[in-house]
């Protein structure tokens, strides 16, 4: 089985190397294809993998020793467990969809081949996260994947600067600094809690690590240590996935090309925060960091419904599904934050499935809206593009919890999880998100599908994406739709015992009490998300009715502009700093630093000016200055050996 | 008794006396006359720690300084005479071409 | 005693006519100086034993070396004396001062002394030319024939730069006339 591991880890690399040889060649079609082709090779190797850690067991290798020094020692460990097969077989089917999508999407590229090569590179850094058998491989790879991000929300880096009026992310360049200075901020937190745990267990394996725990917790002071650890691992967590008050992101990360914006800022990278949350299961479930779990619960009950609540207004296309993802990862968080980590985990799976599909769908409007974003100028596109608006029509129905499809089973079950625990708030706030998705997932889709077909006035003539774009996008659909029928096997597989030490999740079962609650429960979830719907219908479906009354309110500026957080964090982060650089640049490097530098120089300068009077051209004068310089040379010899002697 | 000593501090005094002739003179002709001096007096030093120490390396040093002292007399000469050919003089002040 | 009397006498003698070397104004008699302190130069050799090093100071100074500067010099004009503006005498009493005190400290001091041991020791019952040629043809062959090879490249060095235009009189015409020659 260890072939399949090198296979599923690796196919990706060769496949960035591969695509980066032809960097800075013409587009070739043939990159993206073997590209696509390796992808779907580390997607078979991982559905082998999965069905191998299904009937067999786990698998675990160790290519080669990495660190080893006195008591630390960092192997290069792969391990391939319930938890991780899980994150492969999304990443790598998710992954090889969109690089097959990429190939149509990216067509008109100049920059096809660099795509491809940015776009696996990333595909083999989330693979080495959640393969990784150690915290230190873990932080490689989610270190890797947020340089890939970088890159790829920096695609289009030669794009110029706007204003936040004109976009609100500014640049592409700017949103990539953006996404990456907010993650090293995190990461630095991620650092510190994986130092802790190596300081009290003397360890970076997860075992190891996760085995100590209790002995840990006994121990005096523990539990305050175990709590930072918690809380400081939970922070990289909260930066990945773009939690609040780090969530600003996001959003702007959506200035990449639409495939990286499906992949990476929807359904893979941003969920590595909870695989984290799920992979320390272990160390999150312990009673001495409850008050973190419950925290991480609230948190992202909130960030639920506050990126819902931004999401009710935006008129651009992909960031009201950004919007929403930032929503589902709260959801994730708080069913993580509750102890339901397979729960968290299934919707994570779904999330992914239905949002890459949400996104690639976008992108295919966009492609046939010649990039135009903003669905007020949209409508009636259903004629045109029959498929995407199947696609899009599925994943939306999936998103807001319609049964039958995928997400009404894996969010219903996080609802329930917040009622089981006795959380009424958190319960309450999450049914009120739920029936918000419903409504600004539908208010999308009808602007966009139904109603006028008010893009004639802007003079685009939208066309369908090619077919093969089409069909690659199918299973995506399908696993939308039917992913959901099969939660008590995932249950069932992931929660069961593995053969290696916490390679599966602690099993989470509703209470009794619940289960007879369960069809009530169901019952108001449904009405709040189908009146979202229905609410989406009467105010979109016909025609784009525009208010000004309610468009100038106060709550609907408040939203369109993201709580003013970015100008807030413009203001009290980013211009004070820019104050300080620019005082440290003026005072300390220019009066300090460049001064000094500066001296050196016009010594030297001054020196050399002065002592070329020495140079006379007289050769009685050059011997003269050579005696004094064999004078010199004595004398030191004499100092020195007097010293010397001195000295004995 | 002579010591070591003696030969030594006489060959500084040779030195000393060969510097003052190349610190002094302008003439190139007596810079020669100097640095033959300076030479001499280097191997007054050498053969004498040759024979204090009963080690012949110092005398095989003095035999090359003056191998190389004829060829310097050989080459420097008839540098000094192009130069009188052209210049007329060998006058170091006069000859100050490369003024820095 | 009589080593005594000759190391002093030699040594007022060769710090005499060096002087007069240096502080002359008139060539050829510098040049005699030169060459009689350079004879006596050999007499130190002799003292110190090294017959073979003071006979071929004689050959090579005296003989070679000084018939070389004479020859040289009727090139130049010697007959009147050298007009020079010598340099400070306070800057050469200074440097050259201060080198021989230099000298003097270093050659005085202790410094390393014990750590000196004899490399090369002459073969014990063979007479100093003996020991010399054992010497310079095994440990010292490779430096020698370089040496050889120098001096064969100085000599035809010498030819070249001093023979090229023997027939242009250098003292007698005007020096006008060769620069432009040299020029062109």
């Amino acid at each position: 089985m260890e072939k399949f591991v090198y296979i599923a880890l690796f196919a990706p690399l060769v496949s960035s190397l591969f695509a980066g040889l032809f960097a800075m060649s013409k587009p070739a079609k043939f990159v993206g294809v073997i590209a696509s082709m390796l992808l779907a090779s580390a997607f078979i190797a991982s559905s082998l993998l999965a069905y191998h850690v299904a009937t067999v067991g786990a698998v675990h290798v160790t290519l080669m020793d990495w660190i080893s020094v006195a008591n630390l020692s960092i192997p290069f460990g792969f391990i391939v467990d319930k938890i991780s097969v899980t994150m492969m077989v999304v990443v790598t089917l998710v992954s090889t969809i969109v690089h097959i999508y990429s190939i149509g999407y990216m067509d008109h590229d100049k920059s096809f081949n660099r795509f491809f090569s940015y776009l696996s590179a990333f595909v083999f850094s989330m693979l080495v996260l959640v393969m990784s058998d150690n915290f230190a491989g873990l932080f490689i790879g989610w270190e890797g994947v947020g340089v890939c991000s970088w890159l790829l929300i920096g695609f289009w880096y030669h794009k110029p600067d706007l204003t936040r009026e004109q976009n609100p992310s500014i640049s592409p360049s700017w949103a990539a600094n953006e996404a990456f200075i907010m993650n090293r901020i995190a990461d630095l937190g991620m650092l510190v809690g994986i130092m802790i745990l190596f300081w009290v267990t003397g360890s970076l394996q997860y075992d190891v690590v996760f085995a100590a725990l209790p002995s840990i917790a006994a121990s005096v002071n523990g539990s305050y240590i175990l709590v930072a650890a918690a809380i400081a691992l939970f922070i990289g967590a909260m930066g990945k996935s773009a939690q609040f008050p780090l969530h600003t992101w996001l959003t702007d990360a959506m200035e990449g090309p639409t495939p990286v914006s499906a992949l990476i800022h929807a359904a893979t990278m941003v969920t590595a925060g909870v695989f984290l949350v799920i992979r320390a299961n272990p160390l999150y479930s312990m009673e001495a960091v409850e008050g973190v779990s419950f925290f991480i619960a609230a948190l992202g009950t909130f960030v639920a419904f506050f990126a819902a609540s931004m999401a009710l207004v935006n008129r651009d296309l992909k960031r009201i599904i950004a919007f929403s993802t930032l929503s589902q990862l709260g959801y994730m968080f708080a069913a993580a934050g509750l102890g339901a980590y397979w729960i968290a985990l299934f919707h994570l799976a779904a999330h992914a499935f239905f949002k890459a599909l949400l996104f690639l769908g976008g992108g295919n409007v966009m492609h046939a809206m010649h990039d135009e974003l903003d669905i007020f100028k949209m409508g009636g596109l259903r004629k045109k593009m029959k498929w995407t608006h199947i696609y899009m029509f599925v994943s939306s129905l999936s998103l807001a919890g319609i049964p039958l499809f995928a997400g009404f089973f894996s969010k219903d079950a996080i609802i329930e999880t917040a009622f089981n625990e006795g959380t009424i708030v958190l319960w309450a706030i999450l049914v009120l998100t739920a029936g918000m998705t419903a409504f600004y997932s539908f208010r999308q889709v009808f602007l966009t599908f139904w109603g006028d077909e008010r893009y004639k006035e802007h003079g685009i003539h939208p066309h369908e994406m090619y077919k093969f774009v089409l069909i690659a996008m199918s299973p995506l659909a399908i696993l939308a739709v039917i992913a959901g029928f099969f939660q008590t096997q995932f249950q069932a597989f992931v929660t069961s015992i593995s053969t290696l030490p916490f390679g599966s999740l602690p099993n989470y079962e509703m209470s009794e009490h619940t289960h007879h609650l369960v069809w009530i429960l169901t019952a108001v979830v449904l009405t709040v998300a189908i009146s979202g719907i229905a609410l989406a219908w009467f105010k979109y479906g016909k025609k784009l009715i525009r208010s000004e009354k309610t468009e100038n309110s106060f709550i609907y500026k408040l939203l369109a502009n993201q709580y003013y957080i970015p100008q807030l964090y413009e203001a009290i982060i980013t211009k004070p700093y820019a104050e300080l650089s620019q005082v440290m640049w003026q005072k300390v490097d220019m009066k300090v630093v460049d001064a000094t530098v500066d001296f050196i120089a016009r010594v030297v300068y001054k020196s050399g000016d002065k002592s070329r009077a020495m140079q006379t051209g007289n050769l009685s004068h050059y011997l003269n200055w050579m005696g004094l310089g064999a004078v010199l040379l004595m004398v030191a010899t004499v100092i020195f050996s007097i010293i010397y002697n001195i000295n004995g | 008794m002579i010591g070591l000593n003696h030969y030594l501090v006489l060959s500084g005094l040779l030195f000393a006396i060969g510097l003052v002739g190349v610190l002094r003179r302008k003439n190139l002709l007596m810079l020669f006359f100097a640095t033959e001096i300076i030479l001499n007096a280097a191997n007054v030093a050498f053969a004498a720690i040759s024979h204090y120490y009963n080690d012949l390396s110092g005398q095989m040093f003095a035999f090359f300084i003056i191998a190389v002292a004829a060829s310097e007399v050989a080459i420097g000469l008839g540098l000094l005479i192009l130069l009188y050919k052209k210049h007329g003089t060998l006058n170091l002040d006069d000859l100050a071409s490369m003024k820095g | 005693m009589f080593e005594l009397i000759a190391f002093y006498t030699i040594s007022v003698l060769t710090i005499g006519l060096f002087l007069v070397t240096v502080l002359s104004k008139n060539v050829l008699y510098a040049m005699t100086a030169l060459a009689a302190g350079m004879s006596l130069i050999s007499g130190y050799f002799f003292m110190l034993g090294a017959d073979f090093l003071g006979v071929v100071q004689l050959i090579v100074y005296v003989g070679a070396v000084m018939a070389l500067y004479a020859f040289g010099m009727m090139f130049f004009d010697v007959t009147r004396d050298i007009k020079e503006k010598n340099t400070n005498g306070a800057v050469v009493f200074i440097i050259a001062g201060s080198v021989a005190v230099m000298l003097t400290m270093i050659f005085s001091m202790p410094l390393g002394i014990n750590s000196i041991m004899t490399l090369v020791q002459p073969e014990v019952n063979a007479t100093n030319p003996e020991a010399v040629g054992l010497v310079l043809f095994t440990k010292y062959l490779v430096p020698f024939e370089v040496a050889a090879v120098m001096l064969l490249v100085a000599m035809i060095g010498g030819i070249i730069l001093a023979g090229k235009k023997m027939d242009d009189s250098l003292t007698s015409t005007e020096d006008d006339k060769i620069i432009d020659t040299e020029g062109l």
